[in-house]
Formats: C-alpha cells, sequence, structure tokens
C-alpha cells in the first residue's frame, strides 16, 4: 500500500506548507468548502472510518450528533495526548506533516460548523507543540486557516493547548476539564462532549491519526477509503510497534493486516535467540494476547473477537525473556500513578494491585494473591468507574493473571512470608511488632 | 540539539511577582485564544514556569491575581499535573522513562546506570545543583526505547555510553 499518512516521511522539507501544497496539499478542505457540511460528514460516514484515538468510534456518526441547530459556539479538539503506553504515532504525523493534520482539523471543524479548534498535546511534546504553531502561523498567512478560510466565508482558528503531564488527560472529558483550566478529572457521561462539551458548548474530540485520515477522505472518495480493509475496519492504519522486535517503529499498513504479518515481516521479528511470549495489540491497556494468536487481524472487530482490542494500535511485543509478572507490576505502577483518584475502585484498586505485584516479586507472595487480583480487577472495570481508566487499569493485569497463571505459581511456590514490617506509623503510635502491614 | 539549561529564579526573589511588559503581553495574547479567562490557566503556569524555572507560591498568586481565580485553586491546579515544579529543579532534570517498552529495551540499566554514576536516587539532585533524576511514565516515543527527557527535549535509542558521553557534556557546562 502506498502510504497515505505517512506519505511525507522522508520527503526533504516535507513540513513546510509549500511541500505540502506542492504535493496536493488542502486540495480536500478547498473541496470540502464546497459542500454542505452534511455532506461532507456523509462522506466520512460512508468511509467509515472509525476512531484511531482507543475506542474505534465511527467518525462521521461523532460529528452527527453534534446538535446542528445549535445557536452558540462549537468546538473541535483534536486529541494529541498520546498517552498510552506502547502509542507514538500521532508524533509521526505531527514530525513530518503537519499540515496534513490541520487540514484534517479544518475539514471536520467546518463539518460540524465549529470556528474554533484546539490541539490538546502532551506537555512533553514541546518540540511537536512548536512544530504544529509554526504550520498554524504558515497556514495563516496564506489565508487557508483565519478569518476567510481559502477564502470563503467560513472563519476558523485553530490554537495549541500544552497539557502538563497527565495520562488522563487524554481521557476526552477529563480532556476538556483541562482544557478549561482545571484538574483533570473525568466528567460522568451523559451527557456527551458532542452535546455538552468543552465551555459548555457542543464539542467533538477526535484523534491526530482520525482527523489526518480525513483529507484524503474528500480528495480520493469515501469509496476509496472503505477499499482498504475489510467492512467497518476501513482505511490504512498507523501501528506503532515496540518492545523486542528486531525493528521497531511505525508502520504504515492497510487495516487488518495479521500481528504475524507486522511482528515477523515490517518489524524483522523477535530479537536474536528468543521468542515471542506475550504482545499487548492496541497499547497497554488492551488484555494481553499470546503467540498462538498471532494470526489474529489487527483490526477493531477481530481484536474485539480475539477477547482483546485494537484500541490505539501501540503493538507491545515481549519475548522470552520478560517476566510476566514483572510487566504487570510494571504496568500497575503506571495506572496507580496515573490514576485520577476519583472513583474508589481504580484509586485503591490500582494501588493495591500494586502492592500485591511488587510484594510477589519480592519474595512474598501468597497463593491468594491471584484470586485477590481478579477481584481487584473485576471491580474496577465493568462501568463501576466514571471514566474507562479503570478497565484500561484492570483489563490488562486480569488477562495476564489469567494467561500467565504458572508464572505467578512459580514466584509463589518459592516464597517466604513477608517478615512483619514495620508501617510507617503516626509518630505518637510507637511500633507495632508483629502487625503485617499491607 | 542544544538542551537548555533550566536557571530558576530562587524563591527570595519570587516572593512578590509582577509580570513585566513582554510577560503581560503574552499573557493578553493568550487570552484570546478562550472564551473564559480560566482557560488559560496551564498557558500561562507554562510561560511562568519557562520565564522563572518553576511555580514558586508568588507565582501561583500573581497568577491567581491576573486571572481572577483563587491562589487556593490555581495550587490545586499546579500539583495536579506532574510537570510543574513546585520546587526549584537543578540545571538539568534528567527524566527517565519507566514504562514497559522501555524497561524492557534497556530503561532499567540506563536508570541504575544514572543512579550510579550520579550518586543519587530517583526524585534526587547533585549537590552541585546540576542534575536531578526523576522517573517518569511513558513519554510516547516507546519505538526508540530507552528514552530520557532531558528539560524539554527528548534522546531516543540511547546506549550507555551516548547517555555517559551526555552527562559529561552538560556537567561541564556546555550546552549540548
Ligand atoms: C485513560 C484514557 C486515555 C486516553 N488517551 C488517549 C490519547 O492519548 N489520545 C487519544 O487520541 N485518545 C485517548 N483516549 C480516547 C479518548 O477518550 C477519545 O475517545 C478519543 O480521543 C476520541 O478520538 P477518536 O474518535 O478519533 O478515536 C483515551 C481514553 C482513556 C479512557
Ligand atoms: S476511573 Fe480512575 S481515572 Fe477514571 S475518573 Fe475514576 S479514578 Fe479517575
Ligand atoms: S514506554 Fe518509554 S516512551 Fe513509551
Amino acid at each position: 500500500m502506498e502510504p497515505v499518512l505517512l506519505r511525507a516521511r522522508g520527503v526533504p522539507n516535507s513540513r513546510h506548507i509549500d511541500t505540502y501544497l506542492a504535493a496536493g496539499g488542502y486540495e480536500g478542505l478547498k473541496k470540502a468548502l464546497t459542500m454542505d457540511p452534511e455532506a461532507v460528514t456523509k462522506e466520512v460516514l460512508d468511509s467509515e472510518l472509525r476512531g484511531r484515538g482507543g475506542a474505534g468510534f465511527p467518525t462521521g456518526r461523532k460529528w452527527t450528533f453534534v446538535p446542528k441547530e445549535h445557536p452558540g459556539p462549537k468546538y473541535l479538539i483534536c486529541n494529541a495526548d498520546e498517552s498510552e503506553p506502547g502509542t507514538f504515532k500521532d508524533r509521526e504525523i505531527i514530525e513530518y506533516d503537519p499540515h496534513l493534520l490541520i487540514e484534517g482539523i479544518a475539514i471536520a471543524s467546518y463539518a460540524i460548523r465549529a470556528n474554533t479548534a484546539y490541539i490538546y498535546i502532551r506537555g512533553e511534546f514541546v518540540r511537536w507543540a512548536r512544530i504544529l504553531e509554526t504550520a498554524i502561523a504558515e497556514a495563516r498567512q496564506r489565508d487557508i486557516l483565519g478569518a476567510s478560510v481559502m477564502g470563503s466565508n467560513y472563519r476558523l482558528d485553530v490554537w495549541v493547548h500544552r497539557g502538563a503531564g497527565a495520562y488522563i488527560c487524554g481521557e476526552e472529558t477529563s480532556l476538556i476539564e483541562s482544557l478549561e483550566g482545571k484538574r483533570g478529572f473525568p466528567r460522568l457521561k451523559p451527557p456527551f462532549p458532542a452535546v455538552v462539551g468543552v465551555f459548555g458548548k457542543p464539542t467533538v474530540v477526535n484523534n491526530v491519526e482520525t482527523l489526518a485520515c480525513v483529507p484524503s477522505i474528500l480528495t480520493r472518495g469515501a469509496a476509496w477509503f472503505a477499499s482498504i480493509g475489510r467492512p467497518r475496519n476501513t482505511g490504512p492504519k498507523l501501528y506503532c510497534v515496540s518492545g523486542h522486535v528486531r525493528r521497531p517503529g511505525v508502520y504504515e499498513l492497510p487495516m487488518g493486516v495479521t500481528f504475524r504479518e507486522i511482528i515477523e515481516e515490517h518489524c524483522g521479528g523477535i530479537r536474536d535467540g528468543h521468542t515471542l511470549k506475550a504482545f499487548f495489540p492496541g497499547g497497554s491497556s488492551a488484555p494481553v494476547m499470546t503467540p498462538d494468536q498471532i494470526d489474529v487481524k489487527a483490526d477493531f472487530d477481530a481484536c474485539a473477537e480475539a477477547g482483546s482490542m485494537l484500541g490505539s494500535g501501540g503493538v507491545i511485543v515481549l519475548d522470552d525473556s520478560v517476566d510476566m509478572v514483572e510487566a504487570a507490576a510494571n504496568l500497575a505502577h503506571f495506572y496507580a500513578h496515573e490514576s485520577c483518584g476519583q472513583c474508589t475502585p481504580c484509586r485503591e484498586g490500582s494501588d493495591w494491585a500494586m502492592d500485591i505485584l511488587d510484594r510477589i516479586l519480592e519474595g512474598h507472595g501468597r497463593p491468594e494473591d491471584p484470586a485477590t487480583l481478579l477481584r481487584i480487577c473485576q471491580y474496577a472495570s465493568q462501568g463501576m468507574t466514571i471514566c474507562p481508566l479503570g478497565d484500561a487499569f484492570a483489563l490488562p493485569i486480569s488477562s495476564i493473571v489469567k494467561k500467565f497463571p504458572y508464572e505467578f505459581e512459580r514466584h509463589i511456590a518459592a516464597a517466604t512470608p513477608r517478615p512483619p514490617k514495620k508501617l510507617p506509623v503516626l509518630p505518637w503510635a510507637g511500633p507495632r511488632p508483629g502487625f503485617d502491614g499491607q | 540539539m542544544r538542551t537548555v539549561a533550566i536557571h530558576a529564579v530562587p524563591e527570595e526573589q519570587l516572593t512578590h511577582v509582577t509580570f513585566d511588559a513582554t510577560m503581560e503581553e503574552r499573557i493578553s495574547e493568550l487570552l484570546t485564544h478562550y472564551p473564559t479567562r480560566r482557560a488559560a490557566l496551564l498557558p500561562v503556569l507554562w510561560l511562568c514556569q519557562e520565564r522563572y524555572g518553576w511555580i514558586a507560591p508568588g507565582v501561583i498568586e500573581a497568577v491567581a491575581a491576573r486571572l481572577g481565580e483563587s491562589p487556593a485553586f490555581v495550587q490545586g491546579v499546579v500539583t495536579f499535573y506532574t510537570m510543574f515544579y513546585t520546587s526549584p529543579p537543578a540545571r538539568y532534570v534528567l527524566q527517565v522513562c519507566k514504562t514497559l517498552s522501555c524497561a524492557v529495551c534497556g530503561g532499567r540499566e540506563l536508570l541504575e546506570h544514572l543512579k550510579a554514576r550520579l550518586g543519587i536516587d530517583l526524585g534526587e539532585r547533585t549537590q552541585d545543583g546540576t542534575f536531578q533524576l526523576i522517573g517518569v511514565q511513558c513519554l510516547g516515543a516507546c519505538g526508540s526505547a530507552p528514552v530520557i527527557q532531558i528539560n524539554d527535549d527528548y534522546y531516543e535509542n540511547l546506549t550507555i555510553e551516548q547517555l555517559d558521553a551526555l552527562v559529561d557534556e552538560l556537567s561541564q557546562g556546555k550546552e549540548a
């Protein structure tokens, strides 16, 4: 497949607006501006584009949820938080082709009749925030953005907004709170952002890669886009492969290649002397998959059928050198650190799971630990929390416990009881000998 | 790449902060991006951190006054996010990614090496105030693990030798 999203990678001076224009850039926007916003949405609907941010929600459908007759302002937010471990694709688009993203943002904004768009980018991406600001300034200067977008009577301002280090701000309602200048506490849904979003106004939140698909849907047509992959799982996809493969990186492939093709052909297989042990198909929040599942198609429906999810397309590959209990503990630390703390099952559960996993690794596992972990995970998922971070923590950890029970058993069989530990008790309580605090 | 050192303004000089004309101009410009003043809070805090090196209590008060918020509200926001420094950082903040892809691809070894070489643990700084070592979560660059961010810059696919050379350069006061 010829690259669509990574067309500019390796092209000299690819970030400059002249390079982009010379390659036919902004033609999609030009075409969109001659159409009704509804017709633009219809085209995206027909392409069957599904969101690349994690949930795979049909993009055109999301746009139709914005109330048309709403009198006040509406907003488009581009989610460039790229915070899911194992995901590093949006950065690639911004690095090589920022105007592709800006064109997608402009088309999406026009389709939902928004006059302001924000790009919420993770705080660590200082370099990429600057790249975007430069590109936006170029586009303004050429009247591609601003009071009159490409000579039409449509006005659009695009602003870059930097986060400041919080995984949870990738979740759309947390992102909205953060953009409003608050702590990033997710909101209960409904109402959904498309109806009550940022500043209380209808808002569409779309991922960078999702929006970068839009220009070519306009120029080449929905049918072309839908011809890549299979029904409901269409278009080009960026797969981010990290971990123990020979050639990690971002690969643009037609949706629905198998994990075998990704790992063995494109990434050159597992590093020398080792074999595949496990892989996360869609970022660290997806249930782990095992080598017998390597022929599963890397698309939304196939991953769901296989009991996992395509998520953000971040494929984390682990070889036989990895202790899966350590992997689980590593992720538990991540989620315990990133839980915003609003919901008890997520806040306490992630901490508790982390403590148990650390204790097992310290050689003090107990026979009941795996069951306890599964119970903690069960309570943190199943819609018991405000946002899906509860599931994001529970699913990978419970899947590791279920799929690699023998690794837990091995640690636990060799375990010794934990020596009584002195708790950091309140200063006036004195030592409490024999108390096994956890 | 040139990693710019952080020059943290000492707390004594930040007890009563007044924004100068340049800062005022930039804040006013930022306010035009949003329909509410509150929404400019993160960008204004970034501006302050760039300018003063960290977010001192006096800075919180000045920001709160400028945006019409209470200092408590601003402090609540500052402490929610990990990237705002609430104490003066060292000149170079070494932020080592600890998350899975980096951990299994050499990140753990880099971290151990840095600890040994600098003689400090996570969260600590060297006595001369040149380096500070912190463990961070996934930096969104896992394909080029192991990854370290130093101040604003990413360093990817780092070997121990490259890291050593980098630390040498930075500690000699050169801005690498
Ligand atoms: C904990 C959590 C973290 C998320 N992080 C991101 C992220 O970094 N980038 C992103 O685009 N979407 C992220 N999402 C998904 C967003 O909530 C949202 O669904 C997405 O941005 C919508 O865009 P799309 O429809 O184009 O996929 C996250 C969701 C959750 C629950
Ligand atoms: S599930 Fe976790 S991250 Fe999400 S709102 Fe609840 S506590 Fe916060
Ligand atoms: S795991 Fe280190 S950058 Fe993602």
